[in-house]
């Protein structure tokens, strides 16, 4: 789909979701690490706990897709070779602090002059001006700063980010790609390249559900409730404990939840425990998320005791045959032998040589029709420096110089 | 239909001519969050999106907290104006056999059609892809759903809120020895509409090479496990299953969250090597507790994290939390408050990037919607119309899209066609 494209991925750990899934959609992707290797390299996990650029789970599992280059930018003669690629590539992905490519003369300003058509994309942690935008980030402060932290968590407890997934630099970098397309779209039609800025907390900022308009209309601050969910005035349990784990239950109200609550009783009543409160309440009445705070509450102790006495897959598996909106808490295992994306084809076999395994790596993150989603491995560092420098011209002779010089 | 104008764009926002995706025409069936945002970034960049919405089968957000002043209302929901603004609305009895033949035609006109429905709604309507696609084999038809279409679990009926649980997002937060958080809302949702975006345009940039349109579905199910991959990998690698452990990192100590001054105010703060946790010894007016041998490297750090926090925290709980951030700043630490909504919309920098923007809106009055991460610079997204009233545009988008009369809509309108 887009095969005829070529991006040139300069980012780090804080962009390396970026290019995802344009390489998916068939753009060649040339990930440009430095000879050392790219520093999502080291970041963990890694195969048997042992630290090494070929071994970390985070870089084989986001840079799939995509061809290694090594290049010391650093190095004029690598700035130069660099230079050459972007002169007819398409899009360059960016992740560095803001200014550290212009003090290289590989700023947008500089490369536009080789390239109007490129479409260049800054991933940074508060976008590229403004009173914030050289600060240092993490994705706990950056998630901070964006407003997911405060709202989740336990209530007598400091509020907690996601563990082992960076969301504050992968719903950016997510952004990023969208946003790359769109100024792709203009570029098609005019020929004119353009910068596309990312901060990424808006990003973060832009998943906080109605929360910012429930202050700006109700000044009401949505407050973190572990297992439970604050909605406009009600609060409603999402979590409940069950003989192995936890599930998630929620009742939405309206049709959708009247039908729910329908399907409970027929639940209750196969397991010969017919359940009073849910027979004889009429859920016709209440609307979407506006269900009485005592008829919550009440729901919430039925169902408490329901799920307490069984098992998260018996639960899961109820659920889908009574049409209830409850699902398990999944970890890693329970999502790998989950039945839908494994009858759907989801995921895909890749060998590793490196680690000796073939794994199995999440499929499309989107289906094309008529399209085949590519799944190749993350590269190993510089896999494909000979022939992409060869493409660019240069002879065997010029390529072992490089290397030798430390430049690729 | 050959009758029907195809260049006719009512209303758009502005100009529109120097838009990334000016002219680009979109039938959108989508409703709650992930389909309504997805297409909301479309019309942000110039793109005709004509919301399809009936009155016997409401729109969940319209029905959704916060209302404005408190007071429910179908026009009145904050939910829906944020999601839908830019748009343009059509009110469609979908029920009603006579809509079918609108769906077509506008589906002649539309370069895109979006729907999020659970898989088969379409299909029963008799405006499946399919069918769509054989009217106008040019058309990009894009489909969201919580499970994907086909598989045991299509149709079972879900919400983002627990998808995020499904999804494996819940068991990576919250501490380990409490029950899962969940990170807030239909966190999933939001995740995801960044990829349709870029599969659309993709699908866009072929038609315009081949002539011929595609149809593209996305599982939220299946998208949001992309986050957390890494996780995937290492249960079959390592046998080993990740789980949450509050904000501790493995590569960095101190890291966390800690109280400071007033209610529930929070910084984090996150010391990424031994000279930044130095220098953090230095704001917190002990220096020597850089050479404590229980706090030299990170691995020291690691091993007794409680006792670190504890003494980071007796620092920052009576200091203000703005204040906390700015001096560790300074000293080239990475902080944060941890921002209410309140709190960001005071940000000075979310207002340098202009995050929130202000629409007036006829019935809600002037209101903010939050904008997309990415600023382009050629070519800049506009927030100028509000989300349509319900059917507001009902008679518009049939006089100028479909070229119908006043008396072909009021016939409609009187079959219920229309609404």
């Amino acid at each position: 789909m887009l095969q005829a494209y070529r991006v040139i991925d300069l980012t780090d750990h804080r962009g390396i979701f970026a290019a995802k899934v344009l390489a998916e959609l068939g753009a060649d992707v040339i990930k440009v690490e430095p000879p050392t290797g790219d520093p999502s390299r080291g970041i963990g996990p890694f195969a048997g706990d042992v630290p090494h650029p070929e071994r970390s789970l985070f870089w084989m599992a986001h840079a799939v897709n995509r061809r290694s280059l090594t290049l010391d930018i650093a190095h004029g003669r690598g700035r130069d070779l660099l230079r050459r690629l972007v002169s007819s590539a398409h899009f360059l992905f960016e992740s560095s602090n803001v200014g550290y490519l212009d003090s290289l003369g590989l700023g947008w300003d500089d490369l536009r002059r080789i390239n109007p058509g490129l479409v260049y994309v800054s991933i940074t942690p508060f976008g590229r001006t403004g009173p914030r935008s050289h600060a240092p980030a993490t994705d706990l402060t950056g998630v901070a700063l964006g407003g997911s932290l405060f709202m989740t968590g336990e209530p007598d407890l400091p509020p907690v980010r996601v563990s082992h997934a960076p969301q504050f630099w992968l719903v950016g970098s997510a952004t990023a790609a969208a946003g790359a397309m769109v100024a792709h779209h203009h570029r098609v039609r005019t020929g004119e390249g353009q910068l596309v800025d990312v901060s990424c907390q808006q990003a973060i900022a832009r998943t906080l559900s109605h929360a910012p308009q429930s202050w700006d209309m109700n000044r009401v601050i949505v407050k973190r409730k572990g297992a439970y969910r604050q909605l406009g005035s009600i609060t409603v349990r999402i979590t409940y404990p069950c003989a192995d784990g936890y599930v998630a239950c929620y009742f939405p109200g309206g049709p959708v939840g009247a039908r729910m609550m329908a399907g409970l009783a027929a639940w209750h009543r196969d397991e010969g425990v017919p359940n009073a409160f849910i027979e004889g309440t009429d859920w016709q009445r209440f609307e979407f998320g506006t269900t009485p705070q005592a008829v919550l509450d009440e729901m919430d102790a039925t169902l408490a005791a329901f799920f307490a006495i069984r098992r998260k897959r018996e639960l899961a598996e109820g659920a889908v045959r009574h049409r209830v909106i409850l699902f398990p808490v999944s970890d890693a295992s329970d999502l790998l032998q989950h039945p839908q994306p494994r009858a759907r084809g989801f995921w895909q076999p890749i060998a590793v040589p490196d680690i000796e395994r073939t794994l199995e790596f999440p499929g499309p993150l989107v289906r094309v029709q008529g399209h085949e989603t590519p799944a190749r491995r993350a590269p190993r560092i510089g896999e494909h420096t000979s022939e992409i420098l060869r493409d660019l011209g240069l002879t065997p002779a010029e390529i072992e110089a490089l290397r030798a010089g430390g430049v690729a | 239909m050959t009758d029907a104008p195809t260049h006719a764009t009512p209303d758009a926002p502005g100009d529109g001519h120097r838009q990334a995706l000016a002219g680009l025409k979109v039938l959108d069936f989508c409703w709650v969050v992930i389909g309504p945002m997805l297409t909301r970034t479309l019309a942000d960049h110039g793109a005709t999106v004509i919301r399809v919405e009936s009155k016997s089968r409401m729109e969940t957000l319209r029905i959704s907290q916060p209302f404005a002043g408190g007071v429910p209302g179908v026009n009145r929901s904050g939910y829906f104006a944020n999601y839908n603004a830019n748009k343009l609305g059509l009110a469609l009895n979908m029920a009603n056999p006579g809509a079918i033949d609108i769906v077509k035609r506008l589906a002649q006109w539309a370069n895109v059609v979006t729907e999020n429905f659970t898989p088969g709604t379409m299909e029963r309507w008799g405006i499946g892809h399919e069918t769509l696609l054989a009217a106008n084999p040019a058309l990009i038809t894009f489909s969201a759903s919580m499970f994907g279409d086909g598989g045991p679990q299509a149709r079972q009926p879900g919400y983002g809120p627990v998808l995020t649980s499904l999804a494996g997002f819940s068991h990576l937060t919250g501490y380990p020895w409490r029950p899962p958080s969940t990170p807030y809302g239909a966190y999933t949702d939001f995740l995801l509409p960044h990829f349709g975006v870029a599969a659309i345009i993709g699908a866009l940039d072929q038609r315009r090479r081949t002539g011929r349109g595609t149809h593209i579905e996305l599982s939220q199910l299946e998208a949001s496990l992309h986050y957390l991959a890494p996780a995937l990998l290492d249960y079959q690698v390592n046998g080993r299953i990740l789980a949450r452990e509050a904000n501790a990192d493995p590569g960095m100590a101190p890291h966390g969250v800690y109280p400071c001054a007033g209610d529930d105010r929070w910084c984090a703060i996150a010391c990424e090597d031994d000279a930044q946790w130095r220098a953090l010894c230095d704001l917190m007016g002990k220096p020597s507790l850089a050479d404590d041998p229980r706090f030299v490297r990170l691995t020291d750090r690691k091993r007794d994290e409680a006792a670190l926090d504890a003494i980071v925290a007796a620092w920052t709980r009576d200091l203000d939390a703005g204040d906390v951030a700015a001096r560790c700043l300074a000293a080239g630490i990475a902080a944060g408050v941890a921002h209410t909504t309140a709190g960001l919309f005071d940000d000075p920098q979310l207002k340098h990037r202009r995050h929130f923007a202000w629409v007036d809106h006829p019935e809600i009055g002037r209101h903010a919607v939050d904008t997309d991460a990415f600023a382009l610079a050629l070519t800049p997204a506009r927030h100028e119309r509000p989300a349509p009233l319900l059917g507001q545009y009902t008679r518009r988008v049939c006089q100028d899209v479909l070229g119908l009369s006043e008396e072909e809509i009021d016939a409609l309108l009187a079959q219920g066609v229309l609404e």
